[in-house]
Formats: structure tokens, C-alpha cells, sequence
């Protein structure tokens, strides 16, 4: 199987400082922003995204976790059911400038469902997508990022291996490999 | 914990394993969770039909499906037998055939035989959810209990339950006991002599004729109603007897060196199996067992769809 690393421990630290400093940018003294991480892996990023802010800037932004898994369109078509995870969203995103995070953008299909499930807690005023990798020609639907960590070409038989500290691991590390192929 | 059920109906409890169990509680706390948001539908059953069948009265049970399957966007339909063609003599497998014929997925079903469900899933290509069968098994009954007691007590093993009143005309008794069996739970019965199914003790249940020692035993008290209707004859003196002995009242609970949690399945007799002091404490958790049934089936449904394929 061939791995190459895309970011370690010192590399996503840079990376994340950089995408705060863009939040920075446009959103100034967060007043009316919340973040949503994508459950299962955008949570970690989310955190580090919302802990370093706390550093640069003392604020702090409100963190929600979604998970899109009822929302998802490929529901029975799969061999099982994806297992849900835990949804914790502890304020109403009516009129909030909403920045979903996510570790890796693909097709498009996580944040659209993440789209359809933000509609149980209000009407944003705007949404935004933040993501560490974003991979290139593999778009299912028109969805972009507004912020990214690093975008990379990648064909289907490749995939995103997202190891953090948070999951268990000694290090942070994120591979793309190529899927073995019968 | 495993991805999918091990079975394509929810027939009863005896079938599941316990990580099918754990897999329909981890789902359910998610439910759980969409159940309390100010929308509280989510779209993955949108392309479900599911028929509720009930060929037994309940208003509970099929309420508690019916805003089970509407919060997860299916489409309903419910059929009764009271005025219905049962009434002119059909079959149970026609008129199942019947309504699957209007393109049905999942058949929730209620009828007081028990193995009906059992039955209809060896004969029609629909999943089936056994939403009590005669005095067999109440899955969806037995499931939303046991998660009730997780969420108290963080897990199920280790706990001591007493189920106490009419196990014999129980269908709740059974499928409490193999669920709370499966998930490492000790179980007692308490009741008298007459509504004690005879050989109950072989399933690896204590038996208990008193209740006083039966709730000191226990964390947990289960209280079952009263089957009046399905009692053909006297199984005792009178009601009065009855919960002159076997009823729990705040009086009892008092005199008890422990605090123990107090259940039931609905609907209450008021007075018989427990005084409304009790059934109105801290001590219970009925309403908590009504609002965990949504979540409950909402994740049956959804982990029995899922197995259909598109």
C-alpha cells in the first residue's frame, strides 16, 4: 500500500494557525459567529481551530458537534447502515455566521447533508465551509470550500487517512494512500 | 460494537444477541438526542412505507410507532381489525398479503397470537417489528425499558431488577427478563403464586412471593399492570387483596433502608399497582420509559431499513 504524508504534528500546527488567521480576517471580533464540527473527525479539528483562536485572540467562539448520518443521502445504499454519533449543538444558529468545519472535503455529500440537519437549529445568516484537505476533482455536487488547509489532486482510489492525537494516536498524522484494488 | 443487526425482523428479544442490542441503544441515544431539537424529524425513512397492523387494541404502543415512523419521514398507514375484513373471516396471511400488495416495506404487527409475527416473516418478503404477540414477547417493550435503566444507571449489568406483578399474562414479563438477562442484569419475579408462570424459574429468574423482600432485594422494580382482560378466571380474591399485598406504596418505599427505581409499562391501575404518590415520585421513571419508546423505535426502524437495500 503507498503512503505519503500530507501533514505531520508541526505542519498542522502552521496550517491551523493560518486558517484562524484567514477566520480572523473576515469574521473580526466573532460577535455572531458559531462553529459546527462534522462529526466524526471534523469535531478534533474544529477544537484545535476554536483553541487556538482562544490564544490569538481571547475569544471564544461557540463549538457545536453535527453529525449528518439521518441527513445522508446514500441511506440503503450501503451494505449497513452508517452508525450515528452524538450531535451536540447547545445554541440556536438563527441569524449566526455559521463555519462548518470538517477534516477532508470529497464529494460533497457530508456537507450537503450537513446542510439539510443544520435546518433543526434555525436559520443562519450565513454558512461557511472550512476544511484541513481539500481534494480536488472529486466533487459530486457544487460545493466549495471558503477556507482550506491544503488542496490536493486525488482519484478515486485514493484515500485520506486522518490520524490525530485526539483519536488515540502518538502523533499527529494525515496520509493519502491508494486503496489496494483486487 | 458491530455494524448492522444480526436479524432482519425484530420478532423478540430471545433472537437478538446483545451487541444487537447495544447497536439499536448507541442508535437510540442518537435519536434521543433528534427527539428534544426544535425540528424533530430527520429524512432517512423518506422512502418507507410502513404499515401498522394491530389486530389487538393499544393506543400506547401504536402511537408511540406511528411518531416513531413519521419522525424518520416514512409513510404510514394504519390498519385495525376491529371493522376491518378480519371481521368477515380472512386470513392473517391475506390480509397482510393485502396491504403489502399497496407496496409496503416494514410491518409493524400486534395480535394476540403468539409466534404471529414469526409466522408472517417466514411467509411475506416485508420486515417485520412484533409489537406484542399474545402473551410471547414485546420487544420494542423490553428494549425501551432496559435503555430507561441504562440511562439511569449509566449500564444494565450488574443491576438487580425485580419484575413484579402478573408475569403469567405478561408479554412485557418475557422479553424484560431475556433483555435483561442478555445484558448481564439479575432478574427476580414477584407475584403471587397464581400469576407465576409454574416453571419461570427454569429462564434463571428468582422467585419472590413477597414483595417487601423482593424490593429489598432490588435496584430497579419493574411493576407490570394487572391484566384484567385477559383473565378468563379469578386468579385472586379481589383488587383490594391485591394491592393490599402486592401493591407498592409510598409507605413501603419509606420503610425500605434503599432508594430503588420504580417502572411501568402503562398503563398504570392507579391504586392497585401503585398508589399515585409513587407513580408521581422521584422514585419513577414512567415517563422517561414513554419518551425513550420514540427514540427506541425510531432506531429499530432505521437499523431494520437499512438492511433492505436500496
Amino acid at each position: 500500500m503507498e503512503k505519503r504524508q500530507l501533514f505531520d504534528s508541526s505542519l498542522l500546527r502552521i496550517t491551523i494557525s493560518r486558517l484562524c488567521h484567514q477566520l480572523i480576517e473576515r469574521h473580526d471580533d466573532f460577535s455572531d459567529t458559531v462553529f459546527l464540527g462534522l462529526q466524526p473527525r471534523g469535531i478534533y479539528l474544529a477544537e484545535r481551530i476554536k483553541s487556538r483562536l482562544k490564544e490569538l485572540t481571547d475569544i471564544d467562539v461557540p463549538l457545536g458537534y453535527l453529525d449528518t448520518t439521518f441527513h445522508r443521502d446514500d441511506f440503503r445504499r450501503r451494505d449497513s447502515p452508517l452508525r450515528a454519533n452524538a450531535t451536540k449543538v447547545p445554541f440556536i444558529i438563527e441569524d449566526k455566521r455559521v463555519v462548518v468545519i470538517d477534516d477532508v472535503l470529497y464529494t460533497g455529500r457530508s456537507v450537503r447533508a450537513a446542510f439539510d440537519a443544520m435546518g433543526a437549529f434555525g436559520r443562519s445568516r450565513s454558512i461557511e465551509l472550512l476544511v484541513l484537505i481539500k481534494r480536488k476533482y472529486s466533487r459530486e455536487l457544487p460545493i466549495s470550500a471558503d477556507y482550506s488547509g491544503r488542496s490536493i489532486n486525488t482519484t478515486p482510489k485514493q484515500k485520506v487517512l486522518v490520524q490525530l492525537k485526539e483519536q488515540g494516536f502518538d502523533e499527529d498524522n494525515i496520509w493519502i494512500i491508494n486503496k489496494e484494488t483486487n | 460494537m458491530q455494524e448492522h443487526l444480526t436479524v432482519d425482523h425484530l420478532l423478540g428479544i430471545k433472537e437478538l444477541t446483545e451487541g444487537d442490542i447495544q447497536l439499536i441503544f448507541h442508535t437510540a441515544d442518537s435519536f434521543k438526542e433528534v427527539i428534544n431539537r426544535p425540528i424533530k424529524k430527520v429524512p432517512s425513512l423518506r422512502d418507507i412505507t410502513i404499515a401498522n397492523v394491530f389486530f389487538e387494541n393499544s393506543t400506547r404502543t401504536r402511537l408511540s410507532f406511528e411518531l416513531a415512523e413519521k419522525r424518520l419521514s416514512a409513510d404510514v398507514i394504519n390498519f385495525s381489525s376491529s371493522n376491518s375484513s378480519v371481521k368477515k373471516g380472512e386470513t392473517l396471511l391475506d390480509t397482510v398479503n393485502n396491504i403489502l400488495a399497496m407496496k409496503v416495506d416494514m410491518v409493524v404487527m400486534r395480535h394476540s397470537s403468539p409466534g404471529a409475527p414469526h409466522f408472517l416473516s417466514r411467509h411475506i418478503d416485508a420486515n417485520i417489528v412484533n409489537a406484542g404477540d399474545g402473551t410471547h414477547e414485546h420487544p420494542t417493550q423490553a428494549l425501551l425499558d432496559t435503555f430507561s435503566i441504562r440511562e439511569k444507571y449509566g449500564e444494565v449489568g450488574g443491576l438487580k431488577v425485580a419484575v413484579v406483578g402478573d408475569i403469567l399474562h405478561s408479554r412485557v414479563a418475557l422479553s424484560n427478563i431475556f433483555a435483561l438477562q442478555k445484558l448481564g442484569a439479575e432478574v427476580m419475579v414477584c407475584g403471587p403464586a397464581t400469576l407465576l408462570p409454574r416453571h419461570i424459574s427454569e429462564l434463571g429468574v428468582r422467585v419472590e412471593y413477597n414483595i417487601r423482600k423482593a424490593l429489598q432485594w432490588c435496584d430497579v422494580a419493574n411493576v407490570l399492570r394487572i391484566q384484567l382482560e385477559r383473565q378468563q378466571i379469578k386468579y385472586f380474591p379481589s383488587l383490594r387483596e391485591y394491592s393490599l399485598y402486592y401493591g407498592i406504596n409510598k409507605q413501603l418505599l419509606d420503610s425500605l433502608d434503599k432508594e430503588i427505581t420504580i417502572m411501568h409499562p402503562g398503563p398504570i391501575n392507579r391504586g392497585v399497582e401503585l398508589t399515585s404518590d409513587v407513580a408521581d415520585s422521584d422514585h419513577s421513571i414512567i415517563l422517561e420509559q414513554v419518551q425513550n419508546g420514540v427514540a427506541v423505535r425510531m432506531a429499530v426502524l432505521y437499523l431494520l431499513a437499512g438492511k433492505r437495500g436500496s
